[in-house]
């Protein structure tokens, strides 16, 4: 893999880990530790997770097969879901029975793989729905703008900001229903941001947006760390997590099979077998004889 | 390396089609793909692909322009004349009848030609080989890779003389798409002209013999899956330049 044309690799945090590199190993500054989270459907285990840490300021890709409980275990974690038994912790603070609007204020805040822009408010008025502390908000303090105008403008100002970052700033009168699928993903980043959270969750920031877009998401999701923030994301598009992750855990069938370095997992017999398949680093057109290619092994 | 001879199977020209009154969605795109060829059809989001698709099979309403099949106009006339006519077509989503067995529904893919059923089930287990083995099982039971075989089973049962793929390798996992494209490579191998509209833009390149860029409703570029490949305008514009 290179990236050609743009060719400043990203900067990359090492020595997260402590000790000798295995599934559930311990960090040396975690932000999140989960233990025993297991969550049942009936008669299936979708996530049953015995350890695992995700470092403080650094990138954490989560990948698996379908079906491996990424998604599920994101909702235990940010309280969209209950685990049947386990203990899961940010910040040292339990979140055993926390409800999702309070982890979110905690700090802890993520998006959807399918996105949940508000498509009937403007852009603008779905950001500002981000923000918390707003003290227009209750009732009898919303009859004396006096109060609130202030902050309103503030935190307009901080809205504005952010869509400049992800060029939404033309669109923030425009109605969210009329952005295109990759512009929701944009604007639910940023509507996330408002917060100002430390760790940020992304569930498939990729998945559906035009692969011209993805090198700006990228970068956005690089300039979180740069901010101090902690990121954790699912992506089944493994460019992107070599690119930009410090750090991968892999799952399977619930649970966590292998965590490391991206280019040190990815060479991981199991996970290659269980996931990535054998021809990860191939042209297809060789594989199916299609076109033969020249001696160099991969066309650049 | 097109195996192309001299009439083109679809030729789609200068179609217009959209769903809302008003609002056309494909402004004027042109399309051909002659025999045994492997189109890809790759381009942004809403550039309209899968209406693209649709409207060669007769889902959505056609405002303009033209579609002919073996050189005959097919435009307008509707999904189960077109299968007889041998257009065959794999949804995205929901591509299965998740109640009934593999067996039943391949049956069901050649309800209107039911005699050949043994002749085509050869053919189709001649390339998915497992699903022969699991007749008796229900779809619903499947993988979403497995649920895609029987898709694409299912509409080569009719003999097609063009097959009609969205999105072969949405929602799938690395291996599995990487499985897909190469299943996808084997049908076309088998003679069967194929139009594929795809997400995963480089691994669907590598595979065609040739490829069209759609862009708001229209054809901005074409080549063969290569020249695409490696065309600066559409790495710009499209492909991006990570997974290079």
């Amino acid at each position: 893999m290179s990236s050609n044309g743009t060719s400043d690799s990203p900067v990359k945090s090492t020595g997260l880990h402590v000790g000798e590199i295995k599934p559930g190993v311990a960090k040396k500054d975690p932000i999140l530790i989960a233990d025993g989270v297991r969550r049942q459907f009936g008669g299936l285990t979708a996530v049953d997770v015995a350890h695992v840490e995700i470092p403080r300021h650094a990138i954490t890709a989560l990948i698996g097969p379908n079906g491996a409980g990424k998604t599920t275990f994101f909702n235990l974690l940010t309280g969209f879901d209950t685990p049947n038994e386990g203990t899961w912790s940010f910040n040292g603070k339990s979140l055993a029975g926390v409800p999702a609007f309070r982890v979110a204020r905690m700090g802890l805040i993520r998006t959807f793989q399918l996105t949940k822009a508000l498509g009937l408010l403007t852009v603008m008025d779905n950001m500002k729905l981000g923000s918390t502390q707003q003290k227009g908000e209750k009732l009898w303090a919303s009859v004396f703008p006096f109060l609130w105008k202030k902050k309103d403008e503030e935190i307009e100002v901080q809205a504005l900001d952010l869509l400049t970052r992800f060029k939404l700033d033309a669109k923030k009168d425009d109605y969210a229903a009329s952005l295109s699928g990759g512009q929701r993903k944009l604007l639910e980043m940023a509507r996330a941001l408002m917060t100002k959270p430390e760790l940020v969750m992304l569930d498939e920031p990729m998945a559906g947006v035009n692969p011209a877009l993805t090198q700006s998401l990228l970068d956005h999701i690089l300039n979180l760390k740069k901010e101090g923030m902690t990121v954790l994301f699912v992506e089944h598009d493994m460019h992107m997590v070599r690119h930009i992750a410090d750090w991968v855990i892999v799952m399977a069938e619930g649970k966590v099979v292998a965590e490391g370095d991206p280019h040190e997992v990815m060479k991981n017999p199991a996970v290659i077998d269980a996931y990535l398949g054998s021809h990860q680093d191939v042209d297809l057109g060789a594989v199916t004889g299609r076109i033969t290619l020249p001696k160099m092994g991969k066309e650049k | 390396m097109a195996k192309s001879t001299e009439t083109p199977v679809v030729v789609a020209k200068d179609l217009v089609a959209g769903y809302l009154p008003g609002v056309n969605i494909l402004n004027g795109t042109n399309l051909y793909a002659n025999k045994g060829e492997l189109v890809g059809i790759i381009g942004p989001n809403g550039a309209g692909k899968s209406t693209f698709l649709k409207a060669i099979f007769g889902l959505v309403q056609v405002r303009g322009g033209s579609i002919t099949l073996n050189g005959d106009d097919i435009t307008g006339l509707k999904a189960n004349k077109l299968v007889s006519r041998g257009v065959g077509f794999v949804p995205q989503n929901n591509n299965v009848f998740p109640s009934l067995t593999i067996e039943e529904n391949l049956q069901m893919g050649m309800f209107q030609d039911s005699k050949r059923f043994d002749e085509r089930l050869e053919f189709v287990t001649g390339i998915f080989a497992e699903l022969g083995k699991r007749l008796k099982q229900r779809a619903g039971s499947l993988s979403g890779g497995e649920r895609q075989m029987v898709a694409m089973s299912r509409a080569l049962m009719m003999d097609p003389a063009v097959l009609l793929l969205d999105e072969p390798s949405a929602g799938l996992s690395p291996a599995r798409q990487d499985e897909a494209f190469i299943r996808v490579s084997e049908i076309n191998k088998a003679g069967v002209t194929t139009i594929m509209v795809e997400q995963n833009a480089r691994r669907c390149l590598q595979i065609c013999d040739r490829g069209y860029v759609l862009d708001q409703g229209k054809d901005a570029y074409t080549g063969t899956g290569r020249e695409l490949l490696n065309d600066p305008k559409v790495i710009g514009l499209y492909l991006g330049t990570l997974g290079a």
